[in-house]
């Protein structure tokens, strides 16, 4: 018989780079689908937002000014250490969620490659949408898309680790910097997600993720002045008139979609157009 | 000059003087600074802070880069620091080198901004290396165009070789080229003194030798105002005011940069040397990137959300 005493893990919210706890001190119950006790993640409150907002206001220019291939590197680098670590992520969304191994199996192939394909999209994204416009001179005229700075993303409740991609890859593709809160019944795999990321060359505050509850932080991320855009996709469609009310105070721009595509990526980024002499 | 009765002008006298001075527990210090640092605000009393800390701040900009542009500017925000609201009051003054007094005071004057003092950092900043006379000339010429503050600082060089009468002989001689036009701010440099002993015989050495103010640092050293040191200058007006009578202000500067920082110092003021200190003519803060975040956070506590730095201005 062993003796040796478990090892349980401390899953905490993920800022700038590191593993505070809410300063809060609040957390909260995960079960299982059985009803089985699984864990305390941290219940974020709204100074932790404007912590993470702090962090990814900060973070966003250096990103921002990553090439486009040291960006597709990185988000490859993601994938590829979250390959590594299958077996885990495997275990954690079947504890929680109660599927099959199979299918927990394919959430996680699915994941890797979401992320390999938005990698992929780093150097291609302005060649589809932006455009040399004619005009009546002796001038080129581009028009490229640009970052729109911070935004906050609401994960998708389930599928949890998959949602999560879909809400982080396309926004910090462009750019931006993100601040997303993760599923609410299932955090385990967003928290084990965050030490991929800090084990992944990505720059300490271009991806925060919170836990916590979506009806309680979706209007302080609404309201703070200080996040330039909103993905609402993971929020419950009674609370989006609520969201967006509050958000006209600060003309922020609030989208919500069903699938991954490219017009995610576009969403939160800006066309600038460049009026440059020819003969220059 | 009558230094207070405690010293009569003779090295022997000073050293006397601060050879009577206890020691400081730099444990002792370093817990109740930390201590205080954990004090809870509540709304009401945090709005007080704010626009109290404001009414204190310093405005400085002391670069190598600096313009008339850029000290005008400053000077504007010195004024109305938020445009869009005129309950925010003027800041205590606007801190510049000595070239840019002329032009911050004939703006200052002319958008209505008598009330704001300039200070001009003297006697060769930062370093303070510099011939006697050429330190006197540069403090009457700051006076000469106006400005109203004078921030010397002193020769740590000499004090931390133990010459204490050259520093005293120089804070004494820089008094009396202000006279009764300026206000004398001493900076210590306490990012280079070392020890908390040293700030507190700084601290005595420049009170005694007529300083109206002691500020801790250049913002050029880093570690500059931390919160002990602050503490340890807090404590010296305090035991001198019970000697002599005399209040004399304090100024941490370097390092402060968002409105926690600033109302932990309030908490210090106000528990160390009373609230008798808590108002600008006796305590400042020197800083540039604070005011900012005080007026963000005031536009958090009217509106409820937090505010962004896109709703300042970039200094």
């Amino acid at each position: 018989m062993s003796n040796r005493i478990d090892v349980k893990k401390t899953y905490k919210l993920f800022i700038n780079g590191a593993f505070p706890r809410t300063e809060s001190g609040r957390t909260y119950e995960v079960k299982n689908a059985k009803g089985v006790f699984i864990a305390h993640p941290c219940l974020a409150s709204r100074k932790d937002l404007k912590d993470a907002v702090v962090a990814a206001r900060a973070a966003q220019a250096g990103w921002n000014k990553a090439s486009a291939y040291n960006k597709g590197q990185i988000l490859y680098r993601i994938a590829e250490i979250l390959e590594g670590r299958r077996a885990q992520f495997v275990d954690e969304i079947v504890s929680v969620t109660g599927v099959t191994k199979a299918k927990a199996d394919k959430e996680l192939t699915d994941s890797v490659d979401r992320l390999v394909w938005y990698a992929g999209w780093t150097d291609k994204i302005s060649s589809l949408s932006g455009a040399l416009n004619p005009v009546a001179g002796p001038y080129y005229n581009f028009t490229i898309p640009e970052s729109m700075g911070v935004i906050a993303a609401i994960a998708p409740e389930a599928p949890s680790l998959l949602g999560l991609i879909d809400a982080i890859a396309p926004i910090i593709v462009g750019g931006n910097t993100v601040i997303v809160l993760a599923s609410t019944k299932a955090p385990l795999s967003a928290m084990s997600f965050a030490e991929v990321i800090a084990t992944s060359d990505v720059p300490a505050g271009v991806i925060n993720i919170l836990t916590g509850k979506k009806d309680e932080i979706a209007p302080w991320m609404a309201s703070h002045m200080d996040i330039d855009g909103f993905d609402i996709s993971g929020l419950g469609a009674k609370k989006h008139a609520e969201v967006k009310t509050v958000a006209t105070e600060n003309l922020k721009r609030i989208y919500s979609f069903k699938s991954a595509d490219p017009a995610r990526i576009l969403a939160f980024m800006e066309n600038k157009t460049v009026w440059h002499p020819i003969g220059l | 000059m009558s230094y207070y009765g405690l010293v009569d002008g003779t090295e022997a006298s000073l050293k006397k003087y601060l050879a009577s001075l206890s020691g400081v527990d730099q444990v002792g210090a370093d817990a109740r600074a930390a201590m205080l640092a954990t004090r809870s605000i509540k709304a009401a009393s945090k709005r007080w802070a704010i626009d109290t800390a404001i009414s204190m701040v310093d405005l400085t900009t002391l670069e190598g880069a600096d313009t008339p542009g850029k000290v005008q500017a400053l000077c504007s925000k010195a004024v109305r620091p938020d445009p869009t609201d005129s309950s925010v009051p003027s800041v205590g003054a606007v801190c510049v080198y000595n070239d840019m007094v002329g032009i911050a005071r004939t703006h200052l004057d002319l958008i209505g901004g008598e009330h704001v003092g300039v200070a001009a950092v003297s006697t060769a900043f930062p370093s303070g290396r510099a011939s006697m006379p050429v330190k006197i000339q540069d403090t009457q010429d700051a006076i000469d165009a106006g400005a109203s503050e004078i921030d010397m600082v002193i020769d740590r060089g000499a004090f931390l070789s133990g010459r204490y009468i050259e520093v005293f002989d120089e804070i004494v001689k820089i008094r009396e080229v202000c006279g009764d036009k300026a206000h004398l701010k001493v900076i210590f440099e306490t990012g280079e003194l070392v020890t908390y002993d040293n700030v507190r015989k700084a601290s005595f050495l420049a009170m005694a030798a007529g300083a109206h103010f002691i500020k801790t640092s250049t913002g050029k050293v880093a570690p500059a105002a931390t919160a002990p040191v602050v503490l340890v200058m807090l404590e010296a007006v305090r035991d001198f005011y019970a000697m002599t009578k005399v209040r004399i202000g304090v100024k941490p500067a370097g390092g402060i940069r968002n409105t926690k920082d600033a109302i932990k110092q309030l908490v210090l003021v106000n528990e160390t040397a009373g609230p008798e200190w808590l108002k600008p003519s006796l305590f400042r803060i020197g800083a540039s990137a604070l005011l900012n975040d005080l007026l963000m956070q005031r536009m958090k506590m009217d509106d409820g959300y937090y505010a962004s730095p896109q709703y300042v201005t970039i200094d």
